[in-house]
C-alpha cells in the first residue's frame, strides 16, 4: 500500500509536467492546426536560457524572467512568423511539409544547444525547494506537490482566461471558425499569435519545473515531446482539461506499470494506450467528438 | 533538355551506377550501398505517402522486420534468395495489419499510430533476446553466394577484380533496378492511378467505384514490403543489426528523404535519399555544425518549396520554358 | 615538409574537407584514425576520449613521435550510430590508418571491430562490454578492462564487507548494462546471495520513482547500480528522496565526478569499484590531471584517461615491436606487461592477454561530503 501510494504520487507529480507541455501543444493545434514535432525541444530550451542568464551573473529570479521573455519571443513569436506563417501563406498550413519543418526545427534546436552550450548534462537549480513530507508512508517532496498545484493552477487560470475575458473568447472563436470570427471583427491573426505566445510560456514553465529533475541536457526533448503528443491525444485534442488528464494518466500509468507489471515494456504502455485511443475513441477520453473548442 | 529522351537519361544514370564503385575504396562503396537501400525503403514510403497520401512513420520498423527475418534465416543456413522473399512477404502482411488503422483515421492520427508501432517494434526487438539477440543484436550474417558471383569474397569477374563490398553493391543495384521497374509498372497501372485518385480526392474516388478500403490497405502493404526489401539487403551488407538501427529517428529520416526529394515524384526518393545520406558526407568539414546547417536547409526548403527538390526542378523548368518564348519574340523583333 | 609536420587540427580538418592528399603515406608521419562518438548520445564519452588521446598525441609528438614518426590524427564522428561507425572505420582504413582509436560505446565497437580485423589494423578501444574480447579478434585492445573482470571484484565487497544476503540490481537496458547485469547476477548466484529485485531501465530514463520504490519494497540490503552517469545521478537523487537505507554500490560510473556534480548531496555514501579515476592517489594520475586541466580547462573523466592511455599503447606497442608493422604490433601486445615506472604514459602497471583484455590494479571509491575518497586498492587479477 505504501508502495502504491508512493508510485501514485510520484506519477501524478511527473504527469503534471507532461500536462503543461501537452496543453500548449493542444492550444497550437487548435488555433493553427499545427502539429508541433518540436514541442519537446520547446521544453528543453528555456532551461538553457536560464543557465546562460545565470552564467552572465544574473540571480535566479531575474534569470527566469529573462529566459521566459526570450523563450516567448523565440519559441512563440519567431516560430510563428518565420516558419508557420510563411508556410500557411504558401497554402500548405497543416500539411506534411509543416510536420517536416517542425521536425527539422527540433533537430536545429537540439544540435544548436549541443554545439553552443555542451553535450553533457548540467545541474540546474530547482525553482521550488523544500524538504519531503511523509504521507501515509509515501515520501513526497514539496517540489512534487508544488508541480501538481502549479499545473492545476495553470489549467484553471487558462480556462478562466479563455471563457471570461474578451480576448479569451475571441481566441476561442478564432479556433472554432476563423472565417466567421474574422467577419465578427476579431483580429484572427493576432489571436493565433497569442496562442503561440501562450504555448511558449507554458513550455518555459514546464522547462523550469522539470529540468531540476531531468538535468539540463540537449536531448531532453526527445522523450518529452512524444509524451506530450500522447497525453494530448489520449486526453482529447480539443480540451485543455483533456491534456491535463492525459498527462496525469500517463505519469501514473507509467509508474504503476514499471512497479507492478514490467520494467522492460514500460515504454510500451503509453504507446499501446495511444493506439487504442486513436482507434476506438479518436476524440480522446475527455474530448467531444464534434467541433473544436479551446 | 527535352531533346534527349527520358530513356537515354535513365540508361546514362544506370551506366554511372554500374561504374561508380570501380576503383573506389570500401567506404565509398558502402555509402553507395546505403544510398541504394534507403532509396528502396523511401520508394516504398513514397507509394504510401506520395501516391496514396497516407503518412507513415513506421518505415524503419519494416526495415527491421525484413532485416531480422533475413538475418535469422541466413544465419540458419538458408540462402538469401529464399530469405529475402520471405522477409518481403512478411512485411507485406504486417503492412496490411498496420494499414487497418488507416481505414479509420487519417493524417496526423495515422502518423501517431505508425509512430507508436515503430517504437513498439524496437522494444520487442530489444526485449525478446531469445529470438533477436536483444540489445546485442545479430551479427556476422553471411553474404550470399551466387555460384559464379560469390559476394562473400573477392575475385575476378569478367576480368575485373571486385572486392566483396563491390559485389554486394551490385547485388543492391540489381535489387534496386528490379524494384524500381516494378514500382514504375505499378504506378502506370490502373492500381497506380487508383492510388493517386485516393490522394487527390478520396470521396470522388469512392463515387467512381473504387474500393478505397482495399486500395488504402494495398498502398500501405506494398510500401511496407519495400521497407522489408531494404531491410533484407541491410542484413548481408552491414552484417550487423541491432534494435536502435531501426528506431523512430530512422523512420523520420526516410520520411525526410521522400519529402525533401519530392513526395509523389517517381525519382523523388532517389534524389532525397542521396541528399540525406550524401550531404552530411560533404558537410562533414563543418564538424558539429552540419546537422544545424542541414536542418536549416530543410526548414527553408519546406517553407519555399513544400513539394521538395523535384518541385523546385519543376518550377525552374516551367520558368525556363516561357523564357524561351520571350527570347523567340526578341529574336523576331531583332530580325524585324 | 614543415607544413606536413603541423599535425592534428589542420591536417584533420583538411582531410575532412576532402582534400585528396590521402595517398602516399609519408615516412615521417603515422596516420591514426580516431573514430569516436562526437555527437549523439555518446558525445560526452567520445569527446573526453578524444581529448585525452589528443593530449597524449601532443606529448608524444613533442618528444619525437613514435619511432621517429609524428602522429597524424584524423577524427571521424560516428554520431553514436553503430552502422556509421563501421563505415567510418572502413574509411579510416581506406585512408591508411596505422591504428584505430575508439570507439567508446560497445554497441559500436562490436560492429566496427570486424572491419579492422579483416583489414588487419590494430584497434584500441574504450569499450568495456565483456563480449568485445570474447570474439577471438587478434587486433582489438582495451584501454580499460571489461565488466566481466571489474564486477567480480565487487563480489567480495558485497559478501564480506557488507555481509549482504539480499541484493537488488538496477541496470540500464542496453548492451552496456545488459553485459554488466548478466555478469553480476552470475556472480551473486555463485556467492549464494539472493537477487531480490532486478530492474532494467531505458537509456536516458529520467523518472526513477518506480524503480526506487520497488527496490525499497524488496528489502534488499544492498543495491548494485549499473547505469550511465546521468541516469546514475537521477537514480541517486530519487533514492535519497525516498530515503533508501540499503548501500548503493556501483561499477565505474556511480561515483564519477560528473555524477557527484549532478546528484549533489544525494551522491554521499555511494560506493563504486573503479578501474580508472583521475583522482587515483598516484603521481602519474596527478600529472595527467594537471596537464589535462591546463589544456582544456576542465576535469578529465575515466574516458579521457582511456583515450590518453590508448595513444600511449600505440607508442609503446610499436616501440616494443621494433617496427611500424601492424601485425608485429598485435603480436607484441599479446601478453605484454608494461610498468608505469618505465612507461609513464600507461599510468599504472598493466598487462594485456591474448584476447586483448587487460588487467591492472583498481580502486574502491566512496563519496563523502561530495568528494571522491579513494579507499583500498584492489590488486590486478
Amino acid at each position: 500500500m505504501e508502495q502504491f501510494l508512493q508510485v501514485l504520487l510520484s506519477g501524478l507529480a511527473t504527469g503534471s509536467i507532461y500536462a503543461l507541455a501537452a496543453i500548449g501543444f493542444t492550444l497550437v493545434w487548435q488555433a493553427a492546426q499545427t502539429v508541433n514535432f518540436a514541442q519537446g525541444e520547446f521544453v528543453m530550451l528555456p532551461a538553457f536560457f536560464v543557465l546562460i542568464a545565470m552564467n552572465s551573473g544574473l540571480p535566479l529570479p531575474l534569470a527566469l524572467i529573462v529566459a521566459l521573455a526570450v523563450s516567448v519571443f523565440v519559441l512563440g513569436f519567431l516560430f510563428k512568423k518565420a516558419i508557420v506563417e510563411p508556410m500557411q501563406k504558401h497554402g500548405n498550413g497543416g500539411g506534411l511539409s509543416l510536420i517536416i519543418a517542425t521536425m527539422a526545427l527540433a533537430i536545429f534546436l537540439k544540435e544548436s544547444v549541443k554545439e553552443f552550450y555542451g553535450a553533457e548534462a548540467q545541474p540546474y537549480p530547482p525553482l521550488i525547494s523544500g524538504g519531503t513530507w511523509n504521507i501515509g508512508g509515501a515520501i513526497v517532496s514539496v517540489t512534487d506537490i508544488a508541480h501538481l498545484a502549479i499545473s492545476l493552477g495553470v489549467v484553471v487560470g487558462l480556462t478562466l482566461f479563455l471563457n471570461r475575458t474578451r480576448t479569451g473568447r475571441a481566441m476561442q472563436a478564432t479556433a472554432q471558425n476563423p472565417a466567421v470570427a474574422e467577419i465578427l471583427g476579431v483580429d484572427t491573426n493576432r489571436m493565433v499569435l497569442y496562442t503561440f505566445l501562450i504555448n511558449a510560456a507554458l513550455a518555459s514553465l514546464a522547462s523550469f519545473l522539470i529540468t531540476p529533475v531531468y538535468l539540463a541536457k540537449f536531448s531532453n526533448g526527445e522523450y518529452l515531446g512524444l509524451i506530450a503528443f500522447i497525453a494530448a491525444i489520449v486526453g482529447g485534442f480539443n480540451q485543455i482539461r483533456g491534456a491535463l488528464a492525459g498527462g496525469l494518466l500517463i505519469g501514473v500509468l507509467d509508474n504503476i506499470t514499471a512497479t507492478y507489471i514490467t520494467a522492460e515494456y514500460r515504454a510500451a504502455i503509453p504507446l499501446v494506450l495511444l493506439i487504442g485511443i486513436i482507434l476506438f475513441r479518436p476524440q480522446g477520453l475527455l474530448g467531444t467528438s464534434e467541433g473544436r473548442t479551446v | 533538355m527535352n531533346a534527349i529522351p527520358k530513356w537515354l537519361w535513365i540508361a546514362l544514370g544506370l551506366a554511372v551506377l554500374i561504374v561508380a564503385p570501380i576503383g573506389q575504396g570500401n567506404y565509398f562503396t558502402l555509402i553507395l550501398c546505403s544510398w541504394l537501400m534507403f532509396t528502396i525503403a523511401a520508394m516504398g514510403l513514397n507509394l504510401t505517402l506520395g501516391y496514396a497520401g497516407q503518412i507513415s512513420l513506421a518505415q524503419a520498423s519494416f526495415m527491421a522486420v525484413g532485416a531480422y527475418i533475413t538475418a535469422l534465416l541466413t544465419l540458419n543456413g538458408i540462402h538469401w534468395i529464399v530469405a529475402m522473399p520471405a522477409a518481403v512477404v512478411a512485411c507485406f502482411f504486417i503492412g496490411l495489419l498496420v494499414g487497418f488503422p488507416a481505414l479509420r483515421v487519417k493524417g496526423h492520427f495515422l502518423a501517431f499510430v505508425t509512430l507508436a508501432f515503430n517504437t513498439l517494434v524496437v522494444l520487442v526487438l530489444r526485449n525478446e533476446d531469445w529470438l533477436t539477440g536483444g540489445s546485442y543484436g545479430k551479427f556476422n550474417m553471411p553474404r550470399p553466394d551466387f555460384w559464379i558471383f560469390n559476394t562473400a569474397r573477392k575475385s575476378d569477374v569478367l576480368g575485373i577484380a571486385l572486392s566483396s563490398n563491390q559485389k554486394i553493391y551490385y547485388l543492391c543495384l540489381i535489387t534496386f533496378v528490379v524494384f524500381a521497374a516494378l514500382m514504375y509498372g505499378l504506378i502506370r497501372s490502373p492500381w497506380g492511378r487508383a492510388f493517386k485518385g485516393l490522394r487527390e480526392n478520396p470521396i470522388r474516388a469512392e463515387s467512381l467505384g473504387l474500393d478505397t478500403r482495399r486500395i488504402t490497405l494495398l498502398a500501405f502493404a506494398i510500401g511496407s514490403a519495400g521497407g522489408g526489401l531494404a531491410g533484407s539487403l541491410m542484413s548481408p551488407v552491414v552484417q550487423f543489426i541491432e534494435p536502435n538501427s531501426f528506431a523512430l529517428v530512422h523512420s523520420l529520416r526516410i520520411l525526410l528523404m521522400v519529402v525533401v526529394g519530392g513526395a509523389g515524384y517517381f525519382f523523388g526518393p532517389m534524389l532525397g535519399a542521396a541528399v540525406v545520406i550524401l550531404l552530411p558526407e560533404f558537410l562533414r568539414f563543418t564538424q558539429g555544425y552540419y546537422l544545424i546547417l542541414y536542418s536549416v536547409a530543410v526548414i527553408i526548403l519546406m517553407v519555399y518549396s513544400p513539394s521538395g527538390l523535384m518541385g523546385i526542378g519543376d518550377r525552374i523548368l516551367s520558368k525556363l520554358r516561357p523564357q524561351r518564348v520571350v527570347r523567340g519574340d526578341m529574336k523576331e523583333g531583332a530580325q524585324l | 615538409m614543415m607544413k606536413r609536420r603541423t599535425v592534428l587540427g589542420l591536417t584533420a580538418s583538411a582531410l575532412m574537407l576532402g582534400v585528396a592528399f590521402a595517398p602516399a603515406q609519408a615516412a615521417d608521419t603515422m596516420k591514426i584514425g580516431m573514430v569516436v562518438e562526437l555527437s549523439g548520445g555518446g558525445a560526452p564519452a567520445g569527446t573526453n576520449f578524444r581529448d585525452g588521446a589528443l593530449l597524449a598525441a601532443k606529448e608524444i609528438n613533442a618528444s619525437g613521435g613514435v619511432m621517429g614518426q609524428q602522429l597524424e590524427i584524423s577524427e571521424y564522428d560516428t554520431g553514436t550510430d553503430p552502422q556509421t561507425s563501421r563505415a567510418l572505420v572502413q574509411k579510416a582504413i581506406d585512408e591508411g590508418a596505422y591504428n584505430i582509436w575508439g570507439t567508446v560505446y560497445s554497441s559500436s565497437t562490436i560492429v566496427n571491430m570486424m572491419v579492422a580485423q579483416q583489414a588487419g589494423v590494430p584497434q584500441i578501444t574504450g569499450s568495456e562490454a565483456p563480449n568485445i574480447t570474447a570474439q577471438g579478434n587478434p587486433y582489438i585492445f582495451r584501454t580499460s578492462y571489461g565488466a566481466q573482470k571489474g564486477i567480480p571484484a565487487l563480489t567480495a565487497y558485497f559478501k564480506d564487507t557488507l555481509g549482504a544476503k539480499k541484493v537488488a540490481v538496477a541496470w540500464v537496458n542496453n548492451e552496456f548494462g545488459k553485459g554488466g547485469h548478466d555478469v553480476f547476477v552470475g556472480e551473486m548466484k555463485k556467492a549464494g546471495i539472493d537477487v531480490v529485485a532486478d530492474i532494467p531501465s531505458e537509456a536516458g530514463a529520467a523518472d526513477f520513482a518506480a524503480d526506487v520504490a520497488r527496490i525499497k519494497d524488496s528489502g534488499a540490503d544492498a543495491v548494485f547500480v549499473y547505469l550511465h552517469e546521468e541516469e546514475s545521478a537521477r537514480f541517486l537523487r530519487e533514492a535519497s528522496k525516498q530515503a533508501v537505507q540499503a548501500k548503493l554500490v556501483g561499477e565505474v560510473t556511480l561515483t564519477g565526478q560528473k555524477v557527484i556534480d549532478l546528484a549533489g548531496d544525494a551522491a554521499n555514501g555511494a560506493v563504486a569499484h573503479v578501474g580508472l579515476t583521475a583522482d587515483a592517489p598516484l603521481e602519474t594520475f596527478k600529472t595527467f590531471k594537471a596537464a589535462f586541466e591546463k589544456e582544456y580547462n576542465r576535469a578529465p573523466d575515466h574516458n579521457a584517461l582511456k583515450g590518453y592511455i590508448g595513444a600511449y599503447i600505440t607508442k609503446y606497442g610499436t616501440e616494443k615491436a621494433g617496427a611500424v608493422d601492424q601485425e608485429k604490433f598485435a603480436n607484441t601486445m599479446h601478453g605484454l606487461c608494461l610498468k608505469a615506472a618505465e612507461y609513464p604514459g600507461i599510468l599504472m602497471d598493466t598487462c594485456w592477454d591474448d584476447s586483448g583484455e587487460m588487467s591492472r590494479p583498481s580502486f574502491m571509491i566512496e563519496v563523502k561530503d561530495g568528494k571522491q575518497v579513494v579507499g583500498e586498492t584492489v590488486p590486478a587479477n
